[in-house]
């Protein structure tokens, strides 16, 4: 039976240490993040768990000044698309410049990966690890 | 494959409404209905366009209960769901079902009660066409959504974002500016740039007027086969070209701020009927906010990458311009009840292209499309219709 290599919940479970776990394809070289149960470029199952490198850049950025019911308290949320130095890229908050400080600058800016935890709302089957990119 | 033609078309008013969802859905379908000469009995299938019903009105399920209510439970009907892009997803299936033989007379129909949940709500839900496991929890929105896209816009092809704002808000004032010609639209009073200038902002750099808002309504289209269509009807508007395409979620998009998923699907289309962008005389696109109308306009090959934003401020995409964007209003200020949305850019299509849309009528069109996303690039559904 097919069978993840890195399930949802261990990628979070890593997440929650700082640790941003990956897929890489053994065939094509590239990388998978978050997972999927076959590589994200070439759809191969020749895939193996990798730790990350967990830096990137910022692609671009948001901040959500009107919140989906349950955030309220949460808002100015400043969110950002990373791309990883290994490749994917991948969507967080931005933990460390204030939402009104936020300008197209921050486009291309290096950032770490961290974490944050966002409990679930009664939609949600669990809490949400996410991660958090500090600007460097 | 058989050629197919959209009949009759029927459509609420867009808005608030005390109706519930039964009662705009019924009430459009028999207004497609009738307007082809047609009664439900001769209908053979349902495609059922909805998407929140569940938590409107606690409502799953919906397809055998309109065929119930149209008096003709046992046929087959179907509900899909494709966020925004539902309605446009339905349209196509029941186009292929009529194209190949199976079927010949069907009905498309469409509902959402998005405005009467309340925006708290209707952000939550909405976001759920979002990648839940992975992005959802990041707490993006719509309008976050295409806040990313707008800012990537700005940064990617080099566009200052004072430029770019004043394009937003040119294609806000339009938008406002064709609804006020269209009685069935949400919002039918025009705007200024001061006031699409001097919003509040909803999601960096999008501000309230660049979104389009949460809507009710209902909207729907009986298709028939063409030796059937030919009987009913003296004005069959046929379909030329569909497409359909998906995607992943925003970090697995790597096109982005163009949307692949788009691109895909205009090509099938074009491809199926033979046609260009340069050919397309009227389209009702994806204007869920007004950077989306750039990024569409550009996907479906009116204006090369990048240049959308300046097609804008040239008045290009205005009713007079070369090639008029949204004459309904479109989401902007037609609305935006997602699950009559897709059914709702045909239903203008075919009355452009009858010359039946009055005040807003786009002279001598003959060649229609419409252009319907779904979530963040998941769903996208083209439809190309002709005289």
């Amino acid at each position: 039976m097919a069978e993840y290599k890195l399930t949802a919940d261990r990628y979070f479970e890593a997440l929650k240490e700082d640790k941003l776990l990956g897929l890489k394809c053994n065939d094509c070289g590239k990388y998978t993040v978050p997972p999927k149960i076959v590589c994200q470029e070439c759809s191969g199952s020749n895939i193996e768990v990798v730790e990350m490198k967990g830096e990137g850049v910022i692609k671009t950025y948001t901040v959500v000044r009107v919140p989906q019911e349950g955030q309220e308290s949460q808002a100015p949320i400043p969110i950002a698309l990373v791309t990883l130095d290994e490749g994917p890229c991948i969507m967080g908050r931005i933990s460390n410049i204030a939402p009104d400080e936020l300008s197209l600058d921050v486009i291309g800016r290096r950032v770490e990966v961290g974490h944050m935890v966002i409990p679930g709302d009664k939609y949600a089957h669990r809490d949400g690890v996410i991660p958090a990119f500090t600007v460097q | 494959m058989r050629k197919v033609a959209v009949v009759g078309v029927g459509m609420t008013k867009f808005g608030k409404h005390e109706k519930t969802n039964m009662e705009m859905i019924a009430e459009a379908s028999m207004d497609a209905i009738n307007s082809s000469n047609i009664t439900p009995k001769d209908i053979q299938a349902l495609f059922v366009s909805n998407c929140l019903a569940g938590f409107e009105e606690g409502q799953l399920n919906m397809g055998g209960f309109v065929a119930s209510e149209l008096g003709i439970a046992g046929v087959p009907a179907t509900r899909f769901e494709g966020a925004c892009a539902t309605g446009s997803m339905a349209t196509r299936d029941a186009y292929n079902w009529v194209a190949s033989g199976f079927y010949d007379i069907v009905l498309v129909a469409g509902t959402e009660r998005a405005l009467s949940m309340g925006t708290p709500l209707a952000t939550r839900t909405f976001a759920m066409a979002s990648d839940a496991l992975y992005e959802g929890f990041c707490g993006l929105t719509f309008p976050g959504v295409f806040g990313l896209i707008a800012n990537l816009y700005s940064k990617t092809y080099d566009v200052p974002m004072e430029t770019l704002k004043e394009s937003m808000a040119t294609i806000a004032v339009k938008a406002h500016k064709n609804g006020a010609n269209n009685p069935k639209a949400h919002f039918q009073k025009p705007i200024t740039m001061e006031k699409a200038l001097g919003a509040p902002m909803i999601a960096d750099p999008l501000q309230l007027f660049d979104c389009c808002p949460f809507s009710d309504g209902g909207a729907a289209l009986v298709l028939a086969s063409e030796e059937v269509a030919r009987k009913l009807s003296d004005t069959p508007v046929y379909i030329a070209g569909v497409g359909q395409s998906s995607a992943g979620n925003l970090g697995t998009q790597t096109y982005l701020p163009r949307l692949r998923s788009r691109e895909l699907a205009a090509e099938q289309s074009y491809k199926m009927a033979g046609l260009e962008p340069k050919d397309i005389d009227v389209v009702e696109l994806h204007d869920c906010f007004t950077i989306a109308e750039i990024v569409a306009s550009e996907g479906l090959g009116f204006f090369e990458h990048g240049k959308g934003c300046q097609a804008a401020l040239d008045g290009v995409t205005q009713m007079d311009g070369k090639i008029p964007i949204n004459p309904s209003g479109g989401l902007k200020a037609k609305g935006h009840p997602i699950g009559a949305t897709g059914a709702a850019q045909v239903v203008e299509i075919v009355e452009q292209l009858r010359g039946e849309a009055d005040k807003r009528q786009v002279s001598g069109a003959e060649i229609g499309m419409t252009d319907t996303l779904g979530g963040d690039g998941g769903t996208l559904c083209n439809i190309i219709l002709r005289r």
